[in-house]
């Protein structure tokens, strides 16, 4: 291996110590990370900016040549509100339930799903039979697809579908899930935690494994009760990657798009309408296409997610500096 | 000596490809299909190659989604087909050709008549577009259910009401889910709503929801009550489509308010289960029994390399012989005149496939000129969506009638402004 690698390090030695010698060592490093961060601004950097232009303009044409500037109109009218806890006092009604309905759909389902993948990875850090099977089970819904998972709960939950079947079996009556609003959001929430929960059980499994053995052993020693050890010990010195779980369940439930657009479409009405759909249909699926509201509405979307990543790194940082 | 011989070989091949390339004029041809259509038209366009030296047509068979989103972004970036088999007549008038050049506009006249407007739009007046797939949406109705529960079927000129009160009884007598389903689109409600009243354009002709109101109480108190299934509008959000065809099928919905074309459909996939006929569109208050025209036609793009091409390929399709082909062998009512007048022997179709699509195409008289008017305004896919998602936020209560139709008419106002 060796004999082949050898020849062709010394090809490449040579242009790299032109190289060096022309613009010098120590900014060598930026030759290095010119690939990415080409790839990076023409595919992350450049669309951000691209955003901002769109937000700024009116109109539904694709080219921003032919879109005309209006300033901040696109932000005036998403958040022009006589009341922004009614939506209906709103000018862009739609804006706002979306806004809303994420808020609650973030509350809920993070809440939720922190606090199951907590319960879960306790049971699984214990020695159970068949651990190994059960840390599977509850990580395979991570690996379906998210519109498989949207089809499947669709297909149990329909009018006609297997649950209720069930329910008209056991003579109990079966219900239209998908049509009333409060069961549909209900139902969103469950089954986004039943999706997600096992990649974040995942990684409160492994913070608890880092937990040092001989504490629980001192605490053994002072009869500390079962619950005592979990508040005192447990949770305190699980509370940094708890932390981290839930910054990235929060940032990752503002996104929520695919799986909940492909199960109820946004409805029935608005009640499963989130944001990120909100600004796909402005955008993409409704006619006008409305690009700069998408935009601005993005915009914001982007802000909160910006102040979340920047809890979540701080978070990172403190936890490595100890 | 063979390396020479090669070498000469390589070249002579070259230059063949090269000037194959120069010659050949590749068309590319966007289809969607509801049902055979994009298969018929490579199969008649193989004899318009023949028929043109150096012609290659690609037909891309997309889905039907892709025609309303990304057909639009593609031709806005002068990155779309050189034609397409589009919806939005009107709204993507600014791309398309016109063919006036190109073909004899007097046959157009005589064979497309009215249609050909849907086409036009403000300053542009010319010829853009043949209507290939002429649609007229109404009522398929579950008889064997009526005769099962010993109701007679609503005559002729019977109202939506004489057809709700039918069918309620026809539901509560046998063991059918739902009297009446609508399918969940603006396009779908338009037929219906001009009976109720609905006016569709102000005295400017710009379009409005003036009227609208009527029809929309009546429609969300069907919801309610469960005359309508509630399931099509109200387990959806935004203005996605959605269709009652499947419940239909199914024997659960005793009337489904469709479109011509799910002829085909229902053709294949209920065959004897029970017998099924369309009647035309029910009456409403304001008078009108109408339905809401619509179909699909075939558009050439301006930003095209090869507009002569396009436009005798256009042409070719709108041959009355061709254009009468394809109807018998898509199922598609013509909306060529000539063809329409001869009659269309509809290829492989059952005596109710036929009498259905006879059914409909007896129905376009009764079609009210605002439904005309409206399937050809520009600005109607942003009103078709707009009803659809105002409507459902009404049906599950999330909005009072009165608040979603004061809704629709600013949403519909900042559309257009944007828009213009």
């Amino acid at each position: 291996m060796l004999k082949i690698l050898t020849p062709m390090m010394r090809i490449i030695e040579v242009p790299m110590l032109a190289l060096q010698r022309k613009i010098g060592i120590n900014r060598l490093a930026w030759a290095f990370l010119l690939p990415n961060l080409v790839l990076f601004g023409l595919f992350a950097f450049l669309p951000v900016i691209l955003n901002v232009f769109y937000a700024m303009t009116g109109g539904d044409n694709v080219l921003l040549a032919d879109r005309p500037d209006v300033g901040a109109r696109n932000f005036a009218q998403l958040l022009d509100c006589s009341n922004h806890f009614d939506p209906n006092s709103c000018r862009e009604d739609k804006f706002w339930r979306a806004v809303w309905n994420t808020i609650w759909f973030v509350v809920l389902q993070v809440g939720f799903m922190v606090g199951f993948a907590l319960l879960t990875a306790l049971i699984l850090n214990r020695d159970i039979r068949a651990r190994g099977f059960f840390r599977s089970v509850f990580f395979f819904p991570v690996l379906l697809s998210p519109v498989v998972v949207a089809l499947v709960w669709k297909w149990i939950l329909q009018r006609e579908g297997v649950l209720n079947a069930f329910l008209d079996w056991t003579g109990a009556g079966g219900i239209n899930w998908l049509v009333d609003a409060q069961w549909a959001f209900g139902w969103s929430v469950f089954i986004s935690v039943w999706a997600h929960m096992g990649f974040y059980t995942l990684i409160l499994l492994a913070g608890l494994q880092a937990i040092p053995r001989d504490v629980y052993d001192a605490a053994l020693m002072d009869r500390a009760s079962a619950w005592r050890t979990f508040r005192r010990i447990t949770l305190p010195l699980l509370s940094p990657t708890m932390l981290v779980v839930l910054i990235l369940a929060l940032i990752k439930g503002v996104q929520t798009f695919d799986e909940i657009y492909a199960f109820t479409g946004g409805g029935p009405g608005t009640a499963t309408t989130f944001i990120i759909q909100y600004i796909y249909e402005r955008g993409f699926a409704g006619a006008p296409r409305l690009f700069g509201l998408a935009a601005a509405a993005s915009l914001l979307v982007a802000g909160v997610l910006v102040v979340l990543t920047l809890v979540q790194l701080r978070i990172s940082k403190e936890n490595a500096d100890g | 000596m063979k390396k020479t011989h090669l070498l000469t070989t390589a070249l002579a091949a070259g230059l063949g490809v090269a000037a194959g390339a120069a010659m050949s004029q590749e068309i590319r041809f966007m289809c969607y299909s509801d049902g055979n259509e994009c298969e018929v038209y490579d199969d008649l366009l193989t004899r318009f190659e023949a028929e043109n030296d150096g012609v290659d047509v690609i037909v891309d068979v997309v889905p039907y989604q892709a025609i309303l989103e990304n057909l639009p972004v593609q031709l806005a970036a002068g990155t779309g087909p050189d034609l397409a088999k589009v919806t939005d007549l009107g709204g993507l008038n600014e791309f398309y050709l016109d063919l006036t050049p190109y073909v004899d506009t007097g046959y157009w006249d005589a064979s497309f008549g009215e249609t050909l407007n849907w086409y036009r739009n403000g300053d542009r007046q010319g010829y853009y577009g043949m209507h290939s797939q002429l649609t007229i949406t109404g009522p398929f109705v579950n008889a064997t259910l009526f005769e099962q529960a010993g109701v007679d079927m609503p005559g002729a000129g019977a109202s939506w009401d004489d057809w709700a009160t039918a069918t309620r009884a026809v539901t509560e007598a046998t063991d059918a889910d739902f009297p009446m389903a609508m399918d969940r689109s603006g396009h779908r409600v338009a037929g219906p709503a001009v009976s109720y009243g609905a006016k569709y354009f102000d005295a400017d002709g710009n379009g409005s929801f003036e009227g609208f109101d009527a029809f929309a109480e009546a429609f969300v108190g069907w919801n309610e009550d469960g005359t309508m299934a509630r399931d099509v509008w109200a387990s959806q959000g935004g203005s996605t489509y959605a269709d009652a065809a499947q419940e239909f099928i199914n024997g659960e919905v005793v009337f489904y308010y469709s479109g011509s074309w799910q002829v085909g459909r229902m053709d294949e996939q209920v065959g004897d289960f029970f017998d099924w006929q369309v009647v035309g569109s029910p009456c409403g208050p304001a008078g009108a029994c109408s339905g809401m025209p619509g179909g699909a036609g075939v558009v050439g793009f301006e930003q095209t390399e090869h507009p002569e091409v396009v436009a005798a390929l256009i042409d070719f399709l709108a041959q009355e012989e061709i254009y009468a082909e394809a109807a018998a062998r898509t199922k598609n009512l013509p909306a060529h005149l000539g063809v329409a007048s001869a009659g269309v022997e509809f290829q492989d179709a059952s005596p109710a496939a036929q009498a259905a699509l006879n059914g409909f195409a007896g129905a376009l008289p009764d079609v009210s000129p605002i439904a005309f008017a409206y399937q050809g305004y520009a600005g109607n896919r942003a009103m078709f969506g707009i009803t659809v998602e105002r409507l459902s936020q009404a049906i599950v209560g999330e909005l009072s009638v009165g608040d979603a139709m004061m809704r629709a008419s600013s949403d519909l106002e900042a559309a257009m402004a944007e828009a213009d």
